[in-house]
Formats: C-alpha cells, structure tokens, sequence
C-alpha cells in the first residue's frame, strides 16, 4: 500500500515536470506556430546550469534561480539570433534546423561540462521525509516539485485564460496581422513567448536534476514524452496537456513499477521477465496508440470545428 | 413529378454560436442549372463543403439522386458522381494542365494500384483528358504548369478537372471569382453549354451571370433559404430585395 | 545531347564512380574507402526509401530508422537462434519491416504535419526501447553477429568487394523501383496527396489507403537497408534506430534534395563523407555540423539537386 502511494505521487511528480516541459512547446507552437526540437535542449542546460551554479554558490535554492534565469537568457539570444528567422516557414525546415542545433549542445556540453554526467545533490533540508498522511513518508524535494509544478501551472492557467495574450494562444493564433491588431508588438511578444517556453523546460531540468543524472541526452528521451503527450492530450490545448501528463506520468511510472508483478502472475517467471520491460517501456506509445484509434485529434483539443 | 437528383432537408451546421446553416431544405431536379446566391457570410461555402463531404452537419440529410449521403466520405461522393470545383483555386499546382485532369479522370477508371506501367503513358486518360480541356478551351495549354496559367485558365481548369470525373452533379463554388469581363463572358458561354450535359448547382455573386443562367434560384441569407424560385419571382421577391439593399451588403455586377 | 544537364552529368559521374569504386580501392590500397563506402551505399537506400514517402508523398517521417532495427534485428535474431541462412533472413526483415509500417503507418496517418513527425518519431522511439529491453539479444549493449547471412555460394557476404556491390545492386535496384512507381498511376496519386490532398480528395482518390501503401512500401525497402547494414558491421543495437538516427536521414534526404531520384545517393554521399572528414579533422565536429544544418534549411532549398538544377538552366 506504501508502495502504491509512493509510485503514484512519483507518477504525478513525473507527470507535472512533463507538464511544464510540454506547455513549453505548445505554447512556443501555438502562438509562433514554431516546432522546437531543441526544446529538450532546453532542459538539459537548466539541469546543466543548475548542477553548476549550484556548486559555485554553495546554495541550493540561489543556484536553481540563477539556473532559471540563465536558462532564460539563453532562450531569447537563441531566439533572437537564430530561430526568428524561421518563423512562417514549413515545419520540417523547423524540424531540421533544431534538430541541427541539438547536435550543437549536445556537443557543446560535451566540450564544456565532459562527457560524464553530473551530479546535483540536494541541500539537508529538503531530503527529510515528510509524513503526508499518518504513517505514510514521502520525500520533501519530490513533494517541493509538486507544489512548484502546480503552482506554475496555476499560474499558466491564469494567464492563458484571463490575459490577451492568453487568448491569442487559446485561439491558436499564429496570425500577425491579428496579434498586431491588439496593439501587441509581435517581434517582443514571440521572443517573451519563447523565453518563457525556455524557462519552463529549465524549471523541468533544473528540478528533475538532483534525481536523475544531468548528462548529455537527457532532454532528447523526455522530449519525445512531451509529444507524446501534445498528441495524447489534444492539439493546442494546454489543459489537455496538463490531464494528458499527469495520466502519463502515472501511468509510466506505476506501470513500470507493477507490471512485471502482475505479468509474473500471469506468465511463467521467464517470459515475464523478458516481456516486462519491454511492455514497460512500450506502455505510453501503446496508450498514444489507442488515442489515436480512437479520438486521433487527442481527448481534449481546443474545440475547432 | 421525377425524384430530384439532389435533395437538401433541413440542413443544419453551427460552428461554436454561430448558425452556419440553419435548416437548409433545397430540391435540384436532373437538368436543371440550380443557382445559390446571398450576401457574403451567409454560409454558401459552409453549404457546399456539407454537400461535398468536406464538412459534417450536425443534423439533416442529403440525398443524391435518392441515396443518402449524409455522412459518406467526400471521396466516395466523388465515386457517385458529385464534382465539385472550388472557390479558391486549389489545383495541383507542380503538376501540368494535362496532369490535373488525367488524375480526375484517373479516379474513375478503375484503382490505381498499379506501380509498374507509366500513368502518363495511358491512351485512355490522356485522351479522357484532352477531351475535358476541349470542352473548357485549354486543349491548347495541356501541357503548362498550373502556377504559369493565367488566374482566368486556372478557373478554366477547375472546371475541366471536375467534368473528368464525369459526374451527374457539379457543384460549382464561385467559378467567376477574380474574372474580368471577357472571362467572365467566356465561362457564362461555357457553363450555357455545360448544362445541357449536366446537373450544376451554382454558387455566384455574379447576378448578371446568375440570372442569365439559372432555371432556379436559391437565396441565402444568414444560413437561412429565404426564397426558392425562378429567376422572374426572385427578382420581384420583396424579402430578397431587403436582404440585399437593406443593411446587407450590397452585391453589384462583377469588375 | 539535348538532356546533358549538370544534373545528369554530376548523378552519371557519382555513379560511375560507386561502380568503380572496388577497383580505386585495390589499386590503392584503401581498404578503408570500400567499408566506408559500404556503408554510406546502404545508408543511402535506406534515404531512398524515405524520399519516397518524404519527397514524393509529402509524409514527414521522422521515425525511419526504426526499419534499420527492425531488418538489422531480423538477420540478428534469426543468427543467434541459428538460423542463419539469408534466403530466411531477408525476407524476415522485409515483412517484420511491412508489418511495423503497416500497424504504425495506420496509426499515425490519423494525423497530420507536425504531429505526424511527432508521432513517428515517437514510435520509432518505441521500438528502440523495445529493442533495449531484450536482454537475450544483448539490449542496451548490442548483438554482434558471428556470421554474416549465408547464400549458400551464390555469393559471399564475408568478401568485401561481393557485399560492396551486392549493396550497390540494392541501391541502384530500389531506386529503379522508385522511378517505376513514381511515374506510375500509384505514384501519380501519391504525388498529387502530396500537393493537394483535398483537391486529390475531392476528384475521388480515398487519400489514406494510398499514403498507408506507399507508406509500407517505403519501409519495406528500408528494412532491407538494415538487413544490409547488420551484415556490415556484424553487429545490431538499439542505438541504430535511435531518433537522432532518423535525423540525419531526413538530413541525407533533403539535402541531396526531396522528390529526385537520386538526390538521396547524393545526400547521403555528402553527409557521411563531410561527417568523416570533419571527424578526422576536430573531436567536436557535432559543433560545426549542427549549425551547418541550420544554415543549410535558411538558404540551402531544394538540396543540391536542386542547385544543379538551376545551374542547368542559367
């Protein structure tokens, strides 16, 4: 029973940094109509920057802000110097030009940082287990993610449905004479847009980081997740997202966790043992796989037609 | 009185609050050159993607030549004989004058899961398809690209490539748009010999054309069939007269 | 000599000298030029296939390294289980190839642009965790493959100048294919889905049966890629069929230039050749490659075909 609720706020925990991650490219998509693979780049320089400012300052906390912050930065000069000039342009040049730009900070990275991984331990204060229900111990960092996770998703909700510039993404908008219209300046708002996307991602590194290892790579696996995700959730909704990540989320991890169990219950102790992981690994893309069968404009697009 | 080749019932189609298509009922009888007419934004476009299959109607039904169509793919309504051209050209445009008919012609004759012979190479479909460009007067530009015809050539085509599909009913979606004068004059002449062959349900602004043309008149007006009659009580229909020189927009001869 | 273009001149030149190439090599000694070769002929097959359905069908897929895993898995599987047979290989990795096109391709051609390229990618993503997850057949760390695949003396895979031309005849074979069914009524279809699928829609072609087939066709051909390639290296991983992978054959594929026939060769060429040299020349050449890329899709449209091509004409 421990257990169960263990892997299930694991799962939720899983599921809400894939959230961030994913609101991150649906917005840079919805409003730019910009399809960014280095997205998972992204992410591995917040965990990179984190694991480093960390160690410069001796700070936990100091050193996942200036992380934040430098992540950031780097997503406006990227924007600012190279990606703007792709805007409106066929998707596949989008494709191949970040794909491009992923081998860069993949090497890149390896040129700075090495090619062996980092670590990000976490301050004392935040490894304690916290009692959330009596008898039942959960870890505080695990549960800080939560909190901050929902907190900016709240935040991100606000601001899509109670701002204008959170209409023109309900609306899907990717127009720039009707974005002008609203007296917006549009060269600010893409490179604001895509700042924040940038952010997002290096919020999901940073914190991801004291967890699993920041080594080079590292956003490329999560990055398919993300799609995933957009695909499962809904095309240009960002509640779908967020429903779709958090299911994800739990699903992959409990099943990861259950399933070679269960199997075992069923199938002799080799087949088990053989089909488990694969079958583990294999459960989101067969759940994708489903939605597609069955409502292929994802369970909860923004409604269109 | 003959089953008509295209029955419309109570069509209905809102998008969000809006009602597109407000309990559309039409008859189109075999022969006949049937026009729909009404300011813009009375839901024409938003009638004929629903007659083509381009776009589902939340309640209603349509009948070709008695089968119900309602809820058939647009391809397979091609399959039966409903040709449509489009408003705004949308040709294959990497693709010769030729090519573009040979394909419409291509459709109906048989499958195309044939990987070895060379398409362009077959009798039947060139010839199926120097046929269609004769009717329209392209015969002489087969083999142009599409994006090097003149806008006045590609409407021209559109036209060619719905009669290769050798259809009973063509639903023709503004075929005048952006013709100047003698384009215009030209497709009129055209469509006057097209209607002795087949069914044409036709959607214009062009009133000249309009009244020159059609046996029957349909008027829309904010998703709504105002009035269904011929051309002489239409002209002399007080609400149809409201609809255009009232607060509607007002819809002069073509320029 | 009306057709003589720098486009058939450059394509007749690059294949006179794939031809000769056995020959350069043991005149000169470089052994090392054949493997390459060897390699960078089966890579461009399996570029081939995808410009089928990328450059004539118009279906971005970015998932097509998975038919490398699968038809490099399948002479893989079948020779640790003892099978080693080619004449049972082969046309294993071809169907095992047919049938993940089939399922995925009716999966994913439920949607459409970006989310296509999403979904592919992330199905081949699939199948190179599937692929890690088989311990008996080495996961993360690969299988190596004692023996090539056996065609009982018809020819010899273990002699490199037989397999560098029996990759070659694939190649050349495959993209004669390709010519067939381009210009053939399936193609004419899949062309036209290609520029104007409702347009294609409305004449009466019911667009999805085609794009699928063509789809399957296309994998199809690329797991013979990896059939080929396993017996290249002696060896299969998962790492073959991950999504970077599949990137760098889109990268050969638009860079020789989509919807020619032999703008893949000349992609794949290009790339490999550069990604070796550069790689001979700086540990880091990723960091020159990347933005190269970049720079290519900002200025570089219709490949170098494409290039040629206007250098023909002015």
């Amino acid at each position: 029973m421990l257990l169960v609720v263990e892997q299930f706020l694991n799962g939720l925990q899983f599921g809400l940094l894939l959230f961030l991650l994913a609101a991150g490219l649906t917005l840079v998509f919805g409003i730019m109509d910009f399809v960014n693979l280095a997205h998972g780049s992204l992410y591995m320089m917040g965990a990179y920057f984190a694991a480093t400012f960390v160690a410069w300052t001796g700070n936990f906390l100091f050193g996942a802000i200036l992380a934040l912050g430098a992540t950031l930065l780097l997503g406006i000069v990227l924007e600012f110097v190279a990606l703007r000039h792709l805007y409106g342009r066929d998707h596949l040049d989008h494709v191949l030009a970040t794909f491009g730009l992923i081998l860069f900070f993949n090497e890149a990275v390896r040129l700075i940082w090495g090619p062996a991984g980092l670590a990000l331990p976490l301050p004392a204060w935040l490894t304690v287990p916290v009692a959330i229900l009596p008898g039942i111990y959960y870890p505080a960092y695990r549960l800080a993610i939560i909190v901050v996770a929902l907190a900016v998703a709240l935040l991100l909700y606000v601001g899509v449905m109670r701002t204008r510039v959170g209409m023109l993404i309900r609306a899907g908008a990717s127009n720039r004479e009707m974005i002008g219209a609203l007296g917006i300046n549009i060269k600010l708002l893409y490179t604001m847009v895509f700042g924040l996307g940038a952010a997002l991602a290096g919020l999901a590194g940073l914190m991801q980081a004291p967890i699993l290892t920041v080594q080079i790579g590292m956003g490329e696996n999560i990055l398919i997740l993300a799609f995933v995700i957009i695909v499962i959730g809904g095309i240009g909704s960002i509640r779908g997202a967020f429903l779709a990540a958090i299911f994800v989320g739990i699903i992959d991890t409990m099943g990861r966790a259950f399933l070679p169990n269960l199997l075992r219950q069923v199938l002799s102790s080799t087949a088990a043992s053989t089909a488990a992981p694969a079958l583990s690994s294999m459960l989101i893309y067969l759940l994708m796989a489903i939605v597609l069968v069955v409502r292929p404009e994802g369970l909860f697009p923004a409604s269109r037609r | 009185m003959a089953e008509p080749l295209l029955r419309v019932k109570d069509l209905v189609r809102r998008f969000g609050g809006i009602t597109a298509t407000d309990r559309v009922s039409l008859d189109v009888a075999e022969g006949e050159l049937h026009a729909i007419i009404g300011p813009n934004g009375a839901g024409k476009t938003t009638l004929i993607s629903q007659l083509t299959g381009h776009l589902t109607p939340h309640s209603g039904c349509i009948f070709l030549a008695g089968k119900d169509i309602t809820h058939l793919t647009a391809w397979r309504r091609s399959a039966l004989g409903l040709a449509r051209s489009f408003q705004i050209t949308s040709l294959l445009t990497d693709f010769t004058a030729a090519d573009n008919v040979a394909l419409a012609a291509q459709a109906h004759d048989g499958h195309s899961f044939s990987f070895w012979r060379n398409a362009r190479k077959e009798s039947g479909l060139r010839q199926a398809a120097q046929a269609a460009l004769e009717r329209v007067g392209l015969d002489h530009r087969a083999d142009v690209l599409v994006s090097r015809l003149s806008h006045g050539e590609q409407r021209e085509l559109e036209l060619a490539v719905a009669l290769a599909t050798r259809p009973q009913l063509l639903l023709l979606d503004e075929p005048m748009a952006g013709l100047g004068v003698t384009e215009s004059a030209r497709m009129v002449k055209l469509l006057q010999e097209l209607r002795k062959q087949v069914t044409i349900v036709l959607v214009e602004h062009d009133m000249d054309a309009v009244f020159v043309l059609a046996d029957r008149i349909s008027v829309l007006v904010y998703g709504r069939v105002i009035a269904s009659d011929v051309p002489v009580a239409i002209r002399q229909n007080e609400e149809v007269k409201r609809a255009y020189l009232g607060d509607q927009h007002v819809v002069t001869a073509h320029g | 000599m009306k057709n003589l273009n720098a486009r058939t001149a450059a394509t007749a030149l690059m294949v006179a000298g794939l031809l000769l190439l056995p020959l350069y090599s043991q005149l000169s000694g470089n052994v090392f030029a054949l493997t390459l070769f060897t390699r960078i002929v089966i890579l461009a097959l399996a570029a081939a296939s995808l410009n089928l359905i990328m450059g004539y069908g118009g279906m971005m897929s970015f998932g097509h390294a998975a038919y490398l895993g699968i038809g490099g898995y399948a002479v893989g599987i079948l020779a640790q289980e003892g099978l080693g047979s080619g004449f049972i290989q082969f046309p294993v990795a071809l169907a095992a190839s047919a049938l993940y096109a089939l399922v995925i391709g009716a999966l994913s051609l439920r949607t459409r642009g970006v989310y296509f390229i999403m979904i592919t990618l992330a199905f081949a993503q699939m199948a190179y965790y599937v692929a890690s997850s088989l311990a008996r057949y080495g996961g993360d760390d690969g299988l190596t493959i004692y023996k090539r695949s056996d065609f009982s003396g018809l020819i010899n895979l273990s002699n490199r100048t037989q397999f560098y031309y029996l990759c070659l005849a694939g190649l050349l074979g495959v993209i004669f294919l390709i010519w067939r069914i381009v210009n053939s009524r399936f193609g004419m279809v899949v062309q036209g889905l290609r520029s104007n699928e409702q347009r294609m829609q409305a004449i009466g072609f019911p667009a999805n049966r085609y794009k699928l087939v063509c789809f399957v066709i296309s994998g199809t051909m690329g797991g013979l890629a990896g059939a080929l390639l396993a017996n290249n290296t002696d060896f299969i991983s998962p790492a073959v069929m991950y999504w970077t992978r599949s990137g760098d054959l889109m990268v050969m594929v638009i860079l020789g230039g989509m919807g020619t026939l032999f703008g893949p060769v000349v992609g794949a060429v290009v790339y490999l050749v550069l990604e070796e040299l550069l790689s001979q020349v700086t540990e880091y050449w990723a960091l020159i490659m990347g933005p190269l890329l970049l720079l290519i899709v900002l200025f570089g449209r219709g490949g170098i075909m494409g290039l040629l091509g206007r250098f023909s004409r002015g």
